[in-house]
């Protein structure tokens, strides 16, 4: 039989009152960590300890029975929470109202609709007065509304020194109400506290092992000219598939000329996960006397262009186009010639580019304090 | 984080899942809850509700009296057949509808197993519950039934509730190995059905144990702890000159290995199911 090692050598102390992050991706070993937290694995060795009552779900959810109605469900969920039936009616009211559900409390909730469901799991879980909470994925619920909601309530319990523990994909979830975080990769820690630079390391973890350059484009031909490759470059030449942010990187392409040609221009395309194209740059190939450069078939083509990277974290995906001399159409265009990932950057960068900017204000009026 | 908070206890080690774990309150509840939840799901939403539960074992009882008493005229020498028939069924459907319903119930939970700090017993223990609800109405309708026929209340009718806790106690064993070990071996449901379906013929339910006319046959019976527990309530409660267990076995000693079974199946079914609990969830 395989032994597949989840977990090893992992140690650490989460503090009463702190909101304590997980990160790691799928297969990290860090949903093993949390289930053990939770008394719903036993660890083969080492030892756990941990103080206060702690909310035995990890999901928000678990427990709820479709054929039965809000009222009976929160009744159940509160006495696995380890409330007495009693206390749980007691503060059935309490629940409703903030999972603003007044009407439907006798509804089954197989009528309930997704949104609905997490509404009230949400709000039982918030009622349910544990000193520790784990909490795996699954933390913007809802409209908009109940969302800030649910920020709100997350601030309170912070603010009341409850423990919380979030397993998460969701790097802006963890900078933005952690304390501290861990990043697991097979089972080990790699790295633990501050979230932003966990955060960072966790990103560029992620894309280092990640798929892009997996599926470098060759062959990519037409009768007049062709791809021969297409690739990412650093300062140093180096070849590379992603990018930190601020750094500048530079975009290359080899062609083979097929067929004798008046003249020739390369571009680039730089596009988003999205699909939205954020910035084009070409170069037309000209002689000394500005003149077009003529090619003749068997000749190769180097192009490189230096760009300073602008761009915020993500994904993005480089277009190449060859086009014909004079406006007569385009000649090649590959799709996806190269795609890469942009990481690192403050937590903060939003939008597509982060452009370079000087801000400043300046208080006027009145002598200040 | 500031100083000023309070800490919310002593630190305890985590123990990881267990059969019982979680503190005595919240296994009760829990187990009460689940059970009178599950009771009423199953007649919800049926025009008849809690009736049905009733009508099973009546509709059971209707055909077999009929077979036993018109075809194979069996029953039709015997003047108390018909009750004796009726309490059988009665008793043994807690059994089977228990720990026929108790197979699956673990893995049937495996959402809440898998994702939440959970007593595993309170799951099979539930199930158990809810058979045994559906039993003591029946039972309300099967003592009308008794009285209703003529047969009188005695003294050893006091027994009668030690007979049925020994048959609780038995179904929550059985009930507690079959879960635990389906989850690993989902044979177990199939075989059980052919185990429960042979247990049923090896009980005296059908037939009274002096139908049987060879006392090596009889003795053989009375290695079923069921069988010994089915014969005892029908002297108990119907017939005070029917053959006692220790009769039917052949003397007091010979009730020794069904005493034996009984006690190694309750001890097994803990045992296992402690020993297993902490894995469930991974071996799900």
């Amino acid at each position: 039989m395989r032994v597949l090692r989840a977990l090893a050598g992992v140690s650490f102390d989460i503090h009463q009152g702190e909101f304590f992050g997980i990160v790691g991706r799928n297969g990290s070993g860090k949903s093993t960590l949390l289930k053990l937290l939770a008394s719903i694995y036993r660890a083969d060795a080492g030892t756990i300890r941990m103080a206060g009552r702690l909310a035995p779900f990890i999901e928000l959810g678990v427990g709820f029975n479709p054929e039965l109605t809000a009222r009976e469900n929160v009744v159940l969920n509160g006495v696995m929470m380890g409330l007495t039936p009693q206390e749980t009616r007691n503060r059935l009211d309490a629940v409703i109202e903030f999972a603003e559900l007044e009407e439907f409390v006798d509804l089954k909730l197989k009528n309930y609709s997704s949104g609905m469901q997490v509404r009230l799991a949400f709000s039982v879980m918030l009622q349910a007065d544990a000193d520790v909470l784990l909490i795996d994925e699954v933390l913007a619920v809802g409209d908009a509304a109940f969302q800030q909601k649910c920020a709100d309530a997350f601030h309170e319990m912070k603010a009341a020194g409850k423990t919380i523990v979030l397993v998460t994909h969701e790097m802006t979830t963890v900078e933005e109400y952690c304390h501290r975080a861990m990043l697991i990769e097979d089972g080990l820690i790699q790295r633990i506290g501050d979230p932003a630079e966990v955060g960072r390391h966790y990103l560029q973890m992620n894309f280092e092992r990640g798929s892009p350059g997996d599926h470098a484009v060759s062959e990519a031909a037409t009768e007049e000219v062709r791809l021969l490759d297409a690739w990412l470059e650093d300062g140093d030449g180096k070849r590379i598939d992603n990018v930190e942010h601020g750094a500048s990187f530079r975009l290359r392409a080899d062609l083979e000329v097929l067929r004798d040609l008046e003249g020739m221009g390369v571009g680039f395309s730089l596009a988003n996960a999205d699909g939205l194209a954020v910035f084009d740059l070409g170069v037309t190939l000209m002689d000394e006397d500005d003149e077009l450069t003529p090619l003749s078939a068997g000749q190769r083509v180097r192009v490189g262009a230096e760009v300073e990277n602008l761009l915020t974290p993500g994904r993005y995906f480089v277009h190449l186009g060859v086009n014909r001399a004079h406006g007569a159409g385009v000649a090649l265009y590959v799709q996806s010639a190269i795609d890469f990932v942009v990481f690192g950057g403050s937590a903060h960068l939003r939008g597509i580019v982060s452009l370079p900017h000087e801000i400043e204000a300046e208080v006027e009026g009145g002598e200040g304090r | 984080m500031s100083a000023e908070i309070t800490p919310v206890g002593p630190l305890r080690e985590v123990r990881g899942p267990s059969a019982l774990g979680g503190g005595a309150r919240r296994f009760f509840d829990l187990l009460w809850l689940m059970a009178v939840t599950e009771f009423r799901r199953t007649y919800f939403g049926t025009v008849l509700g809690y009736l049905w539960s009733l009508i099973r074992p009546l509709a059971l009882f209707g055909v077999l009296l009929f077979v036993f008493t018109k075809v194979f005229k069996i029953g039709s020498e015997l003047p108390n057949y018909p009750v004796l028939l009726l309490l059988g069924i009665v008793l043994f459907t807690l059994f089977q509808e228990a720990t026929q319903n108790a197979v699956t119930s673990v893995v049937a939970q495996e959402g809440v197993v898998r994702k939440t700090q959970f007593p595993r017993l309170v799951i099979p223990l539930a199930t158990v519950l809810t058979s045994s609800f559906n039993f003591c109405l029946n039972l309300v309708v099967v003592i009308i039934f008794i009285l209703a026929w003529g047969v009188d209340p005695t003294w050893t009718w006091l027994l009668f509730p030690f007979a049925i806790l020994a048959l609780f106690v038995f179904t929550c064993a059985v009930s507690l190995l079959l879960s635990v070990l389906y989850v690993r071996f989902r044979d177990v449901a199939i075989i059980w059905v052919v185990v429960a379906q042979v247990l049923f013929y090896a009980t005296p339910v059908l037939y009274p144990i002096e139908k049987l006319e060879n006392a090596s046959l009889e003795h053989l019976l009375m290695l079923n702890p069921l069988a010994v527990i089915f014969e005892q309530v029908r002297v108990w409660v119907l017939e005070p000159g029917a053959p006692t267990a220790s009769e039917a076995a052949g003397g007091v000693v010979h009730l020794l290995p069904a005493a034996a079974i009984y006690v190694a199946v309750c001890v097994l079914g803990w045992w296992v199911f402690n020993r297993d609990a902490p894995r469930i969830a991974e071996d799900l």
